[in-house]
């Protein structure tokens, strides 16, 4: 099946007046087998972009439940070569995004590792430990192969920082909704709103970090957000390993009816 | 107004004005070329969200490392709380024996058994000026731990370490000697639950509490600015030992050995020395059971010697990895240098030459360990014991010259139960 670009995407939704649904999950957790199911799950419950995590030995910007799930993925005998294959296999058409770390990249050499990464089929790359002064390599090598690069907005990111970050950045931009690692939390931070509205662009914004509920989504998407990003709500109920698919297509849906809601 | 300050310091004996002093060896383009880069290493690898920490400490030292009141304030607690200068000390038995004048650096005598209160003081006392509340830190063997609880007491922050749980039950005495001065110890049950482990979840505290809290970081390894101030703050080593050998030998030594894990006493005493092209600088590594990897660890922690380019805790250096790019455990008798990586500018050193990267192996360091131990009278600190290992291996192979100096980085009381326990208890 063809998979759409980001921009596509994005710009469908924008004619539906519809916000974004992007799901993460760690590829190869538990199994590459495993994953090919949980992308249809999340595809069935409304996903509109998935975020495939592979996995690092020292993720220093997420929480727990991420870090757990990369272990789980690692000793299921995740790698590179293999990631790519998985990739492949994923029978959808809505865009994929790899997020890893930048020493996985750089070892197996930036540029291969994103031609690859277009060979099979993904849109876009984000690296949360790569800030844009040292992503030089990483921009080109994307620019090169179609993909977009996906820069991280923080409330602690100056106003000269964003625009570096506006310059260089394509797809959409990954605001983090408050301080801290990746993992769910109750309340959506009052730094969210804040956030958006400090952030003027035209690429799509959207907001990541600690969202697990529909409620939250619909706040974030009323806030300004064009998307919003769930990982550990999800990774929470894989690793929990019971009536997984349904579950996830479950929040999937709550998820994506909060985000639906035109602002 | 500015005369009569000036002329109330001290500088003549202070370390007033040494900061700057090893800036200016840094503009002389010794090694870094680019700010925070040393040939392709260092850097900045960090999440979005610590960018402007790193600036806004970057500008704090810079602000602060030429500032009169703040060198002074460094002076005081370098002189009467760490108990600096340490002694420049002829080991004549050791001499003797392996036929050159050798000296050992007495950094096993600053106040908490090792060097690392030279940069915890330091960089303590910087955030205290940025106006920071609350210090965090992480350790392996519990040695900067240690001197991050002595500075945080003693300048009243709030201090947290985060220790793998692993290295909790191995150094339990510095564990409890860190509670004792106020700080809280949290153990961390992730991955390896060994150094590694505790600098993620460091990591982790401080992208959560940037607003008031400074992550003391305790080698010269990190995002730039961190290789910088650390190894400014460790390098009043060198420049008492450039002193010391001077008064004592009227010349520069051939060698300098020290030890490295991440590295932060190797650029200590060898900074001052890198334009003095004549003396060899010898960085020697733990290289723990043999210089070899399974497929989930390394059996050593010879980052220099035998790691490859990478990234890891937000810098460019030589990591210990496997071809996928995941960070090998790393393994060592001494929890000091059991650290997948190395300080980045002693990475570019080593390549360019400057540094001569060695190791040595556990066995070759419990060796020193009780040779020092039973010729001089001094109980080294398992670290510092590599260093005296490959002097061994080095001086029996005539490669040091006349004038060797070893940095004794700590000493060796925190290492007696891994020593005994080897032993099989006596």
């Amino acid at each position: 099946m063809e998979r759409q670009k980001i921009s596509e995407k994005f710009s469908e939704l924008r004619e539906k007046k519809e916000g974004a649904l992007i799901c993460y999950v760690m590829a190869g957790d538990p199994s590459s087998e495993k994953t090919g199911e949980i992308v249809k799950a999340l595809v069935n419950g409304g996903a509109d972009i998935i975020e495939l995590g592979f996995p690092f030995s020292d993720p220093v910007a997420d929480g727990p439940t991420i870090q757990v799930a990369g272990q789980r993925s690692l000793a299921a005998g995740m790698d590179t070569q293999r990631y790519f294959e998985l990739i492949k296999t994923l029978d959808v058409g809505i865009p994929l995004v790899c997020m890893t770390y930048y020493n996985p990249v750089f070892r197996y050499g930036v540029e291969k590792f994103v031609e690859k990464a277009a060979d099979a089929g993904i849109s876009g790359l984000i690296v949360p430990d790569i800030p844009v002064e040292e992503a030089a390599d990483l921009k080109n090598s994307c620019e090169k192969h179609g993909l977009d690069l996906i820069f991280l907005i923080a409330p602690t990111t100056t106003e000269g920082r964003i625009q570096k970050i506006l310059e260089r950045g394509s797809g959409f931009l990954y605001l983090v909704s408050r301080l801290g690692v990746t993992g769910a939390r109750e309340d959506v931070s009052s730094s969210t709103r804040e956030l958006l509205s400090r952030v003027e662009t035209g690429l799509p914004k959207a907001v990541g970090f600690g969202i697990s509920t529909g409620k939250q989504a619909a706040e974030v998407r009323d806030a300004g957000a064009d998307a919003v990003i769930v990982g550990s709500a999800f990774v929470k109920i894989i690793e929990e390993g019971k009536d997984v698919n349904e579950r996830l297509e479950a929040l999937a849906k709550e998820l994506k009816s909060g985000i639906r809601r035109a602002s | 107004m500015t005369e009569t300050k000036v002329s109330e310091f001290p500088a003549k004996d202070s370390y007033l004005n040494k900061l700057a002093g090893s800036q200016k060896n840094l503009k002389n383009g010794q090694t870094g070329q680019v700010k925070g880069k040393y040939g392709k290493y260092g850097g900045q690898y960090v999440p979005e969200v610590l960018m402007p920490a790193l600036e806004e400490l970057e500008e704090g030292y810079e602000r602060y490392k030429n500032d009169p009141e703040f060198l002074a304030e460094l002076d005081h607690y370098l002189r009467d709380f760490a108990g600096r200068e340490t002694p420049l000390y002829f080991a004549r038995n050791l001499s003797k024996k392996y036929g050159s004048k050798i000296y050992l650096k007495r950094e096993d005598l600053v106040h908490g058994g090792a060097h690392k209160l030279n940069n915890a003081i330091g960089q303590a006392l910087l955030a205290k000026y940025m106006g920071k509340t609350r210090l965090i830190a992480e350790t392996g063997a519990g040695q900067h731990g240690t001197a991050t609880a002595m500075a945080g007491a003693n300048l009243g922050f709030e201090t947290v370490v985060y220790m793998g749980a692993r290295d909790v039950k191995r150094q339990q005495m510095n564990a409890y000697r860190m509670e004792l001065m106020g700080t809280e110890v949290v153990p961390v049950e992730s991955g390896s639950k060994t150094l590694k482990d505790a600098i993620n979840e460091a990591f982790r505290d401080w992208v959560t509490n940037i607003e008031n809290t400074h992550y003391l970081i305790g080698s010269v390894v990190g995002p730039h600015p961190y290789p910088v101030i650390v190894r400014d703050f460790q390098s009043v080593i060198g420049r008492e030992v450039k002193e010391q050998i001077l008064q004592k030998e009227g010349c520069m030594p051939d060698s300098i050995i020290a030890c490295a894990g991440g590295g932060s006493n190797a650029m200590g005493i060898f900074y001052p020395f890198i334009e003095d092209k004549d003396v060899k600088l010898i960085a020697v590594e733990a290289g723990g059971k043999a210089l070899k990897c399974t497929e989930k660890a390394a059996l050593h922690s010879a980052s220099l010697c035998a790691g490859e380019e990478g990234i890891l805790h937000g810098a460019r250096t030589k990591v210990l990895q496997d071809k996928n790019g995941q960070i090998l455990e790393s393994e060592s008798v001494s929890a000091g240098l059991d650290y997948s990586g190395v300080g980045p500018e002693l990475a570019y050193l080593s390549e360019i030459g400057r540094v001569t990267a060695r190791y040595a192996t556990d066995d070759e360091a419990l060796g020193a360990f009780h040779e020092l131990s039973r010729h001089e009278g001094i109980i080294p600190a398992l670290e510092s014991s590599h260093a005296l290992a490959y002097l061994k291996k080095a001086s029996e192979a005539g490669e040091l010259g006349d004038v060797v100096v070893v940095n004794l980085s700590g000493r060796g009381d925190k290492d007696l139960e891994t020593v005994l326990s080897l032993r099989g208890g006596i």
